[in-house]
């Protein structure tokens, strides 16, 4: 087979926007990746309070400043946002699993209801919390 | 002149007939964290922000640790089977074998890591 195009072929986002038109469905499961993705920051700042707060009070110090500072709260709270978004989305990839909810009026209602979701548990998250 | 048949030179470039147990693992991973997401943000939610006694006495009680060390190990299993298969959508070649690399190492040391500091915490 040599007339096979073989490592020349194009990469997953090259047809956004050009070719491809944006609707609630795609944009719901794309945010799903980029808050899932984005959350290692989060993840990493959590590790980093807990390692220091095994070390010393004053590696705790430091590291509990950073992540309570405004800086610090601006990321761990757009990171709950992402949490919720994600965990929302991720229910209704187990339920898409099960063969249930592909209709695409379904899937749209249950993406209105991810992005509302995901706004709702976070305010109630900071009001508990 | 090709001197393989066209059978030959197709084998190996379908499948590597691993992506079911990729999708189980997720599928596993995220209805574990289903329970556990909620359980590790009103835990640790609650003592963020407390001063350093309160929090290493509040982390040497089993269960906000138990759901801390479980949520990262899961929580970060389930970050390296997904981001891999962002960069296997959209990277290729040896870009996409090196961050592949990269995000297992860097999940498998920020779980180390994690659990380090909840071990000593509790003991």
């Amino acid at each position: 087979m040599p007339d096979v195009n073989r490592g020349n072929r194009p990469l997953s986002p090259f047809m956004l926007g050009q070719y491809y038109r944006f609707q609630l469905t795609s944009v719901t499961s794309i945010l799903t990746r980029i808050t899932g993705n984005a959350m290692i920051v989060a993840a990493l700042l959590i590790v980093w309070w807990f390692v220091a707060a095994a070390t010393s009070p004053q590696a705790f110090a430091a590291a509990d400043g950073f992540i309570t500072s405004w800086f610090g709260d601006l990321v761990m709270a757009l990171s709950l946002l992402g949490l919720w978004y994600h965990f929302l989305a991720g229910l209704r990839h187990l339920y898409w699993d099960t063969g249930r909810g592909l209709q695409i009026e379904v899937a749209e209602r249950l993406g209105i209801a991810c992005l509302v979701g995901s706004v709702v548990l976070t305010l109630l998250t900071l009001l508990v919390i | 002149m090709a001197f393989l048949t066209d059978r030959k030179r197709a084998v190996g470039l379908g499948s590597a007939k691993k992506g079911t147990g990729h999708f189980w693992n997720m599928t596993v991973s995220s209805a574990a964290l289903a329970i556990l997401v909620p359980l590790f943000v009103f835990t640790f939610g609650r003592i963020l922000g407390a001063p350093y006694e309160e929090v290493v006495a509040y982390y040497g009680r089993p269960f906000p640790a138990v759901v801390a060390a479980l949520t990262l190990v899961v929580g970060l299993v389930h970050f390296k089977n997904g981001a891999q298969v962002m960069i296997e959508d959209y990277t290729g070649g040896l870009t996409r074998k090196a961050l592949i690399v990269a995000v297992i190492c860097l999940s498998y040391a920020a779980m180390a890591a994690g659990l380090f500091g909840l071990v000593r915490l509790a003991l």
